[in-house]
């Protein structure tokens, strides 16, 4: 057995809080620089630069590259010879409390009812996995409401097939319009039951852009809808143009004889994930 | 490119009769923050009968909430967050004299109704762009709600604050005509 402390997750999970918030994944930075230079939109293409230029500036300085730092979600894997000398969870949420306030980073968790903030950014949100091995492999994916508030799960009748599904995430990016501060990524979970398609479409945000999906059909149902998204004409910030979308990103899982459950997770070009082994 | 239109609050009817949908601005002045917290005591304040914290004609919201501080700065980050959170509250304020609104995203029908109506713009800015916007702002008080925290009533003083005019008083909406624009019939 592999021993780890609490007090090495907490240090290393309070550093993923802030190095995520203002360091822009560099999948993320090829992408927009890719599509400015495909964007038809003079103003579009404005905006793309003000967001590449924020980036920078966000990195250079060591600030949050968006003021909403998100509701820390967590990805935890965890060796099943490995062995903790304390509560997981707590590690990582005094990680949490420490990073966004040594981070300088926004408190936005409050009680859902009286709107009452926590004062520290937690609860986070954790998902946890036994794996082979003794490692603990921690990813942070901080999310925005911006986004996270156009995102759209349906319970569809297996009738209504892939088409279905297609109509459901391309009509959910539709009604989005600017709100989810486009160019977005889609993360889209297909299948499971209502809670697991949810899950499916947050873990499919994980991928990096650029990285093809392992599975070659939904490798081409990503393509073909990304290029139905960007047809859309909505464009950077819902201004007109021609990037609305930077990636399609989904996975599957097996599902009842009676469900269709399809879950469309947006993501802003804000799009944080950083990982760490402990 | 057409060259930014400055503009300074507090602005009169003329001010705003100039402005149209996909106008480039830049904003020098103050510039007043609100969210959905500040904007719900707003309007109970309202409801009320009681005065509000700050003399709203001819003024400009600001929908951000922004990161803290760090020492020696005057404001984290802070770029614009989703307007239409705040359409439910935006009409009552319109009617007292409320020039304008930064944010992002579209607003609903109503308080596109309300801004012809009263003569008043929406504007938006870069979402996500928050460490760049957060240079062009100079000065930043919190004039009310401070247990709100990132949701307090502050009053900030920017100089050439990029905005982008989304719908003005003719009715004209940026976001429906860039969609209108760019969007392919396949």
């Amino acid at each position: 057995m592999r021993k780890i402390s609490t007090l090495d997750i907490t240090s290393k999970v309070k550093e993923l809080c802030i190095r995520a918030a203002c360091e822009l994944g560099m999948d993320v930075v090829f992408a927009l620089k890719e599509f400015k230079g495909r964007e038809e939109s003079p103003l579009g293409k404005e905006v793309l630069d003000q967001i590449l230029e924020n980036a920078q500036i966000a990195l250079r300085e060591d600030a949050p590259m968006c003021q909403d730092t998100g509701i820390a979600v967590f990805f935890v894997e965890m060796g099943r010879d490995a062995i903790i000398d304390g509560g997981l969870e707590d590690a990582i949420n005094e990680g949490v409390r420490q990073g966004y306030k040594e981070g300088y980073l926004r408190k936005s968790v409050c009680h859902p009812l009286t709107r009452k903030n926590t004062g520290d950014n937690t609860p986070a949100i954790i998902h946890t996995r036994i794996v082979e091995g003794d490692r603990l492999k921690i990813t942070i994916a901080p999310k925005g409401a911006g986004s996270e508030n156009m995102s759209r799960l349906a319970m569809l009748k297996p009738s209504q097939g892939l088409q279905g599904i297609k109509d459901f995430i391309i009509n959910t990016v539709k009604e989005a319009g600017g709100n989810p501060c486009p160019p977005i990524i889609l993360g889209i979970g297909i299948g499971g039951n209502f809670e697991k398609s949810a899950l499916l479409a947050k873990e499919a945000l994980l991928r990096n852009i650029g990285t093809p999906n392992p599975d070659r059909e939904l490798d081409v149902i990503e393509k073909e809808l990304l290029e139905k998204i960007n047809n859309l004409g909505i464009g950077p910030m819902g201004f007109g143009g021609r990037t609305t979308a930077l990636a399609v990103h989904i996975k599957t899982a097996p599902c009842h004889i009676a469900s269709l459950p399809v879950a469309v997770n947006i993501q802003c070009h804000a799009a944080r994930h950083k990982e760490v082994l402990v | 490119m057409t060259h930014p239109i400055k503009i300074t609050p507090p602005l009169t009817d003329k001010d705003v009769e100039k402005l149209k949908a996909g106008d480039k601005i830049l904003i020098t002045g103050v510039l007043y923050t609100a969210r959905d917290a500040a904007h719900k005591r707003l309007i109970e304040l309202l409801d009320k009968g009681e005065k509000l914290p700050f003399d709203i004609k001819g003024q400009l919201i600001y929908y951000v909430g922004p990161t803290p501080a760090k020492p020696g700065q005057v404001i984290g980050s802070a770029g614009p967050t989703t307007s239409g959170r705040m359409d439910v509250y935006t009409p009552k304020l319109l009617e007292l004299g409320l020039k304008g609104t930064i944010g992002k995203g579209q607003r609903s029908a109503e308080v596109v109704e309300a801004m012809k109506k009263h003569k008043a713009v929406y504007f938006a800015a870069v979402g996500g762009a928050a460490a760049l916007i957060a240079k062009t702002i100079k000065k930043a008080e919190i004039i009310a709600y401070e247990d709100l925290g990132p949701e307090a009533i502050r009053r900030l003083e920017v100089v050439d604050f990029p905005a982008i005019v989304v719908n003005d008083i003719f009715g004209n909406d940026l976001c429906k005509m860039g969609v209108e624009r760019y969007k392919k019939v396949e």
